[in-house]
């Protein structure tokens, strides 16, 4: 068979699946769900991308990764190419190449997906990412079965891409302050720092990463993949003040007027969780998602008493809600050793969540009630929950969003079981730093009033993206913000030094 | 500085420069540690320090209390929550239980400098277990004392004084109480009958700190509110004290486990001395 008959072969051939471990085994540990590709499967799946001349995947990502480039790169084993295209636009990549939704981003665009199945983008972006973090494993195995084109693994750091510097008049380079340290700060922080300005991200909990840390549990995105890529934004000279809530520990305006920041980017995300106002809400045992997830993900307390901040899971768990937050806290209660109901509104084909993440959740064991609407939960003579009062709901006429309103059957009232409920219903911009400098203004949900090209806010200098800002609500999404801002403050700082 | 209460002095300069009465930090022991909110008792900005007082009553507090001076605490966040509103009331009668004198100390230091009058109605359950006498003498128009064993001061509670207090006619502008939850309840019943606006300190279970997780939820008016970022003083006559109690044994549990884990631990570490 010639060279190009086997190339079109294998562009017909089926998309590579993501392999995943067994749902028994991996429903009860923190052990990370889906494993990446072999070199095989990588190699095999990066063959499938048809190298278009007008790449529409592009146009989908929000921070917009040469992905047919680093496609081609990996497909002639130039991975340390891969690892460099990659990085020149996303500092992230073995997070996004794991909670990133490609399947309504680069994965939809992708014209194979027109015909048949897309290139499977993300788990190709994982492969890159992973082989770089743990480059040493594979080199060997490169050179055991095939013959590596770059004789060297570059060192971690080698990888990054080259800066472009900040060219100002005279004096010292600018120092650039990053409120938040989840995606929207360490994308931002990251090119900063590649331009060459002194960056300081100010985090206020003991540990970096924001939602990364707190809210995406450690079987979607393991520890290490998150330590290693803030390792890599510090590699660029960033550096990490944990323990400083700014607002409080110190202003906006003091960081500003007395430590020397000369631009300032706001990425303090939606820490601000919503319940339900129902009765019972307040009884023991019934949780915000996120203090659920902050629990375990950030504060361990699945290893409880050898970590010491303790987690209460019962036998039956309850989650309300139906995104991907829920879906999180719903896998976490499972893998606690609970039996878990999530109850929603509206229907399976409506969830918010990521398909893949229902399925895995579904896979894992567990039980999706559809069409039930929460009216008041019920405690024991101790104040803590002992199940929760709902109702059927059938699906309306669409509402604002577009989705069919949700319709409450009458008489239809029932209880469910629960000593544990989690309330996974939303989350809205954290107030906090916000609400403590004036000049900053807000709109009517909470968010900051920014200019859509720049992300400046209504004080000059200062900058914002992520979830205070837009309600996208998704890690890229906040990268791209991240990414445009920093952007946006070089040229502010070009300007003000020209 | 009290049978089984220690203060720490910790160098946070940026804590000390902008704390005010009413607020609390954050700190955890170690890389396991839980997040553990207490009042900031002191600040010293000259120096670059805070001051945190705590009772070694569960695992993270005696494993602070076993700390020697120059150790460092993995991490001090702060100053958290709402300052205390300070006005000119007139007379306010501060009324501290046990480890809610900590609380109460920098509480009497603002509303002293405010021009206040300051009763003071201290107790505790014995007499090693008061602590700050000395600096809020100092700053009070009378301090009434009492301990549960009578070691020292009046023998009973200090509600007892308050309400015979208030029964002789001391007249009281402003109150302000803090120290356990049923202490704190039961001086709040007391001053509703004598309509005394009282402010109390609520410690709820809390995670973050930060708004973030609402572990710490209250019910205060009928309204649910974050003592965290809302608090942690609250209007003592709205607040509901029932529920309060309920969440606060949510980890009564896991407490007793932590307790359990401790005593294997020194048992065990006794038979390693022992061979």
């Amino acid at each position: 068979m010639s060279e190009e008959a086997t190339t079109k072969q294998s562009r017909r051939s089926p998309r590579t699946p993501l392999p995943r471990r067994d749902p028994k085994q991996r429903a009860t540990d923190f052990g990370e769900v889906a494993l990446g590709f072999d070199l095989d499967a990588a190699l095999a799946e990066a063959k499938r991308c048809l190298q278009c001349k007008r790449p529409s995947c592009v146009a989908g990502c929000p921070v917009g990764v040469d992905i047919p480039g680093f496609i081609k790169a990996l497909e002639e084993e130039r991975f340390a190419d891969a690892v460099r295209i990659l990085k020149d636009r996303n500092n992230l990549p073995g997070i996004c190449g794991r909670v990133c939704p490609q399947e309504t981003q680069c994965e939809r665009e992708c014209v194979l997906g027109k015909r048949a199945e897309p290139v499977a983008i993300g788990a190709l972006e994982r492969f890159v990412a992973d082989w770089e973090r743990t480059g040493e494993k594979r080199e060997s195995r490169v050179e055991e079965n095939l013959t590596p084109r770059s004789s060297s693994i570059p060192s971690y750091r080698a990888i990054a891409p080259s800066p472009q510097p900040f060219e100002g008049e005279g004096g010292e380079v600018p120092k650039v302050a990053v409120i938040g340290s989840g995606p929207a700060g360490l994308t931002a922080a990251a090119d900063l720092a590649r331009h060459g300005y002194r960056v300081t991200i100010f985090e206020s909990l003991h540990a970096p990463g924001g939602v990364l840390r707190y809210g995406i549990p450690e079987f979607r995105l393991p520890r290490d993949v998150l330590d290693r890529e803030v390792d890599y934004v510090k590699s660029l000279g960033v550096e990490i003040e944990t323990d400083v809530l700014v607002g409080k520990t110190v202003t906006l305006q003091e960081l500003m007027q007395e430590e020397g920041f000369e631009a300032v980017f706001i990425a303090t995300g939606a820490g601000l969780p919503w319940f339900l106002h129902i009765p019972g809400e307040n009884l023991a045992g019934v949780y915000s998602a996120n203090e659920f997830l902050t629990r375990v993900n950030l504060m361990r307390a699945h290893r409880f008493p050898d970590y010491r901040t303790p987690i209460r899971v019962g036998a039956r768990t309850v989650v309300i809600g139906g995104g991907n937050t829920a879906m999180d806290a719903a896998r976490s209660a499972l893998r606690l050793g609970s039996d878990v109901t999530i109850i929603y509104r509206r229907t399976r084909a409506e969830l918010p969540a990521r398909a893949d993440e229902v399925e895995n959740a579904l896979e894992e064991g567990v039980k999706l009630d559809e069409l039930v609407i929460p009216l008041e939960m019920l405690g024991d003579d101790k104040g803590h929950v002992r199940a929760i009062r709902c109702e059927r709901a059938e699906l309306g006429e669409p509402d604002a969003s577009g989705r069919r309103r949700p319709v409450p059957i009458p008489d239809s009232e029932f209880d469910i079981e629960a000593d544990t409920i989690i309330v996974a219903v939303s989350a809205s911009p954290n107030p906090l730093l916000v609400k403590t400098e004036r000049r900053l203004r807000i709109r009517d949900d909470g968010r900051l009033v920014i200019n859509e090209e720049t992300g400046e806010t209504s004080i000059p200098g200062v900058f914002a993206g992520g979830d205070i800002a837009n309600d996208a609500g998704t890690v890229i999404a906040a990268m791209g913000d991240g990414k445009r801002a920093a952007k946006a403050i070089h040229e502010y700082l070009q300007r003000k030094y020209l | 500085m009290a049978a089984g209460i220690t203060r720490f002095e910790v160098e946070a300069p940026r804590i000390a420069r902008r704390a005010k009465p009413g607020q609390f930090a954050i700190v955890r022991v170690d890389e396991q540690g839980e997040r553990i909110p207490l009042t900031i008792a002191e600040r010293h900005p000259d120096r670059g320090t805070i001051a945190i007082v705590f009772q070694a009553v569960g695992y993270s507090t005696r494993q602070m209390a076993a700390m020697d001076v120059g150790d460092s605490l993995a991490d001090v966040l702060g100053p958290l929550g709402q300052p205390t509103e300070i006005r000119r009331y007139g007379c306010v009668v501060c009324v501290a239980g046990g480890l809610g004198i900590a609380f109460m100390y920098p509480e009497i230091v603002g509303f002293a400098e405010a021009g206040n009058e300051i009763i003071a109605v201290l107790g505790a359950r014995t007499k090693d277990l008061l602590f700050y006498l000395d600096e809020i003498r100092a700053l009070s128009a009378e301090v009434h004392i009492c301990t549960d064993d009578g070691s020292i001061g009046r023998h009973g509670l200090v509600t007892d004084l308050l309400r015979e207090l208030l029964e002789k006619g001391e007249h009281y502008d402003y109150c302000i109480a803090t120290g356990p939850l049923p202490m704190m309840r039961a001086s709040v019943e007391l001053t509703k009958q004598w309509n005394l606006p009282t402010l109390v300190s609520l410690d709820p279970i809390m995670v973050d700190g930060t708004g973030m997780c609402g572990a710490c939820r209250v019910t205060v008016g009928g309204e649910v509110k974050f003592a965290c970022v809302d608090g942690p003083d609250f209007d003592g006559h709205l607040v509901d004290f029932d529920e309060l109690a309920k969440r606060k044994r949510a980890f009564a549990e896991e407490e007793e486990i932590c307790r359990l884990q401790e005593a294997a631990d020194t048992l065990e570490a006794e038979r390693a001395a022992e061979s």
